[in-house]
């Protein structure tokens, strides 16, 4: 590692590995309770991160930005995949359209070509976190790789939130944040998203008794 | 001191028309409260609308900014007098048509009153702040308000299935052409991203960029005004829609279009090319001959009168036509004329097909039979519809001294100068569109003769037709207002010119005013005495006085002796209302001289049939030539692409997350 480099940006850096090996973790986990935990491990780290940033940088708003993502993405949402866990008696095994070593190989793929896409637009940012942006980047498209995979409906919305969290790290490398407003107006995108999709997931239980999202096949035309 | 601007007044009138139809909402089944009380409001509303344009006639625009919109990009206001002109044409009309229709609306007729209350109204003060706009995107919000309400009132009785597929049909084209107007206003803007109409005219247009403008312009309006081929839409919403609503769209939301034409290519455009308008000329005439040939031939009595009305927009796109000819050679005097024919005809046709689909509203509730075939006779029980659709069968038959013949003539006028042209080819090709004109206008004489004469007059073709009761007093106060206006502008020609001139002096720089003018207000010399004048009240007098005066003898000569007796029928056994001329067989010799045009089914009884019928069913040849195969190419599109959707929702993210690496990788910096 460089060695002159801050100790700030060597710890945003060491948190933004920490996210980036989290997302792995999620796309190789097999058990669902777990995976909620990991995301909501995931969102811990980001809010640890976005802290440091602004501690370093002196923007005030994205304190408040840290304390919305530990108190949403950390705390709230978990428990509310939790509850849904729960309550839906979900089978605790997670079945995958690809095998899970084929996946992490694909994934390894996906960093490589995040952090290709990065590289031009990271030298153009005069911000301190500018090299986490491929790493923001990976995870978002490694979230998308655990949607497309799954074949349960939760995962998907674990997947779904996980990409919040990869934008969330793109913004605050990138530009330290996106305006409060748009910040608030995506948490509430997430939560509402995320309550409607549990609603979701009770109507396809009753209608198919089962989760699995290949029941939602005979929806389409003809 | 609060003083009330004339464009307030208009704003007020559209805001009041909104409250209305709002109100409506609240007894939605209170047919006494929406019928009695809120359309002769709407009507009054209409009324002051139409005095606000009368009074400001002449005088110079006003603007108003509204406060609302998008941000940066409020709503732009503008009276001039071209949009004075269709304020009057819809405020006077409305005046009629909304009277009407307070006694029109029955109980169980497809939706609530109260919530067609607010459809009319929303229609109304749509068309209001089309006409007002003075922005694009305010122009085109209007524009869509206007086509969605009135598919809802199209679809109103939306229980029939061909009711059904007639709205979709009309909400399809109007969107059609919505593309194509929003388009030559994004072409007219020229990349400067002023959407004010100020921002247009302030831009210097190549050419070709302009001549793209109008044809776009000319594509998109002609789909709601129904110029060929775009006019599919017209004789299936006319006749679908309860008959108020067909006598707004046909005579007041056709001439929006219309009105859109004009502004665009005499006033944000640039100056026309003289070829605009022999476009505009050959699709009118073809517009015009198409739709008086089918109006001729069928026999359902609004679909009729949809296709006379669509030969009037044929009409008024050729006198648009020869206008913009003679406006790019600098023959303003001449262009004046034939834009005043434009204008009049606009006021005219409105006026007097809305008074025709009323009375055939009249008919259709007094004997819920709308096919020809089925009626006759009527002017024995329903002697005020009757007299009222007579006054509105002249004028749309172009005869004097009613308002059809006035801007008929003055277009044949204008036809007349056309020699003057410095262009060898138009020269020779414009006398033969005359000759083409005249042939529309005595066909549309035919085609209201049948109109007339099949429903109103001979024997009853059905007992049940016996029952039939006269129009209601609303609704006969509503075909008086109209008729009045009918006769107004037919026997004061000199007068509405004299009204209507400052619109034509805004577009073109001169006017008609001043020549009829320099006459006695009675007489009509749109450009010389010596070359042709026209007294409509010396015609009206003579043929009053010659009725009165025939009536007069025979009163005298055969006093005493007159006896009613039935015809005398050459010797036939058989005689019935069976024996009458049949609307098939009226329009026979319509469909054997013009049979090309024409897709026809026939079936001939033989001598073996136990029971013999003939039918005919004539068809659109446009639905075959252009509709069916390019409804077939977007299936078969379709069903390609069909093939993406798979079901399963792994794959259709897979799609997006292709998509997304692909654009990373292509728009890398």
């Amino acid at each position: 590692m460089n060695a002159d480099m801050p100790l700030s940006a060597q710890l945003i850096n060491l948190f933004a590995s920490v996210i980036l090996l989290l997302a792995f973790a999620m796309l190789a986990q097999r058990r669902v309770l777990t995976l909620i935990n990991l995301f909501a491990l995931q969102g811990l780290t980001l809010c640890l991160s976005t802290l440091v940033v602004a501690f370093t940088t002196g923007q005030a708003h994205l304190y408040w930005s840290a304390a919305l993502t530990l108190l949403l993405k950390a705390l709230l949402l978990p428990w509310i995949l939790h509850q849904l866990v729960r309550k839906l008696n979900v089978k605790s095994e997670i079945e995958a359209l690809i095998n899970i070593p084929a996946t992490m190989l694909v994934g390894i793929v996906l960093v490589m070509v995040a952090f290709n896409v990065a590289l031009p637009i990271s030298e153009l940012s005069q911000t301190i976190t500018r090299g986490t942006l491929g790493i923001a980047l990976a995870v978002v498209l490694l979230a998308f790789l655990m949607m497309i995979t799954r074949q349960k409906a939760i995962t998907q919305v674990v997947g779904f939130l996980s990409m919040e969290n990869g934008l969330f790290l793109a913004a605050t490398s990138a530009t330290y944040g996106m305006p409060m407003v748009v910040e608030l107006g995506i948490a509430l995108d997430v939560l509402i998203g995320a309550i409607i999709l549990g609603v979701f997931f009770f109507q396809i239980r009753e209608q198919f008794d089962s989760l699995d999202i290949r029941h939602l096949e005979k929806l389409k035309e003809r | 001191m609060l003083t009330l601007l004339p464009i307030d007044v208009l704003l007020i009138s559209a805001c009041t028309w909104l409250a209305i139809g709002v109100t409506g909402l609240a007894a939605p089944h209170n047919l006494r409260f929406v019928g009695k009380f809120l359309f002769p409001l709407g009507a009054l509303v209409g009324l002051l609308a139409g005095l606000t344009a009368l009074e400001f006639l002449g005088a110079s625009p006003e603007v108003a900014v509204l406060a609302i919109g998008l941000p940066n990009l409020p709503f732009h206001l503008r009276l001039d007098n071209l949009t004075a002109v269709f304020v009057l044409l819809l405020g006077f009309t409305t005046v009629g048509i909304s009277i009407f229709a307070a006694g029109y609306f029955r109980k169980g007729e497809g939706t609530a009153p109260g919530l067609q209350c607010l459809q009319y109204h929303f229609f109304l003060a749509s068309m209001l702040l089309v006409l007002l706009a003075d922005d694009a995107y305010a122009f085109m919000v209007a524009w869509e308000g206007m086509a969605l309400s009135s598919f809802f009132l199209v679809t109103a009785d939306h229980r029939h299935a061909e009711i059904r597929r007639a709205g979709y049909l009309y909400l399809l084209i109007a969107h059609v052409g919505a593309i194509a107007i929003l388009l030559s206003f994004g072409v007219m803007t020229s990349g400067s991203g002023d959407y004010t109409f100020d921002g247009m005219r302030a831009q210097a247009h190549t050419p070709f960029w302009a001549s793209l403008a109008y044809l776009l312009a000319l594509a998109g309006f002609g789909a709601k005004a129904g110029l060929l081929p775009l006019h599919v839409w017209l004789p299936e919403a006319h006749p679908a829609a309860p008959s108020p609503v067909s006598a707004m769209m046909s005579g007041v939301m056709l001439k929006t279009a219309i009105y859109g034409l004009l502004r665009v290519s005499f006033d944000l455009a640039g100056a026309p090319q003289w070829w605009w308008g022999v476009v505009a000329m050959g699709i009118g005439l073809a517009t015009a001959v198409f739709g008086v040939l089918y109006s001729a031939v069928q026999s359902d009595m609004k679909r009729l009168l949809a296709y006379s009305s669509i030969e009037n927009i044929g009409l008024l796109a050729v006198g648009l036509g020869l206008t913009l000819i003679f406006h790019s050679y600098g023959m303003e005097i001449l262009a004046a004329l034939t834009l005043t024919a434009v204008f009049y005809h606009c006021l005219a046709h409105a006026v007097f097909k809305s008074l025709l689909f009323l009375c055939t509203g009249s008919v259709l509730h007094a004997t819920r039979e709308r096919s020809l075939g089925k009626l006759g006779g009527l002017i024995h029980r329903m002697p005020w519809v009757a007299w009222l659709a007579l006054v509105g069968v002249i004028a749309s038959a172009g005869l004097p001294p009613l308002s059809g013949f006035v801007s008929e003539w003055l277009l044949l006028q204008g036809f007349l100068f056309s020699p003057g042209l410095p262009h060898p080819w138009l020269n020779m090709v414009v006398p033969v569109a005359a000759a083409v004109v005249a042939l529309v206008a005595a066909l549309a004489g035919f085609a209201m003769v049948k109109f007339f004469g099949i429903v109103f007059l001979g024997q009853m073709r059905e007992p049940a037709l016996k029952d039939a009761r006269d129009a209601g007093p609303w609704e006969r106060v509503g075909l008086v207002w109209l008729a009045g206006l009918t006769l107004l502008l037919g026997v004061l020609p000199s007068t509405v010119i004299g009204l209507i001139d400052a619109a034509t002096r805004q577009l073109l720089g001169t006017g008609l005013a001043d020549k009829v003018d320099a006459h006695s207000w009675w007489m009509l010399a749109p450009i010389s005495p010596a070359r042709a004048s026209y007294e409509p009240l010396i015609f009206l007098a003579t043929i009053v006085a010659a009725a009165l005066i025939g009536r007069a003898l025979v009163r005298r000569l055969y006093h005493g002796r007159m006896r009613r007796t039935p015809a005398w029928d050459c010797g036939y056994i058989f005689r019935g209302p069976r024996a009458q001329d049949t609307a098939e067989g009226f329009s026979q010799p319509i469909r054997r001289i013009f049979e090309p045009m024409f897709r026809m089914e026939r079936h001939f009884p033989t001598s073996r049939d136990a029971q013999p019928y003939y039918s005919v069913k004539v068809g659109d040849r446009f639905w075959y030539w252009l509709y069916l195969p390019l409804v077939r190419l977007v299936n078969g599109v379709s069903t390609l692409i069909t093939g993406l959707q798979g079901g399963r929702i792994a794959i259709y993210l897979l799609y997006s997350f292709l998509t997304l690496i692909v654009l990373l990788l292509v728009a890398r910096p």
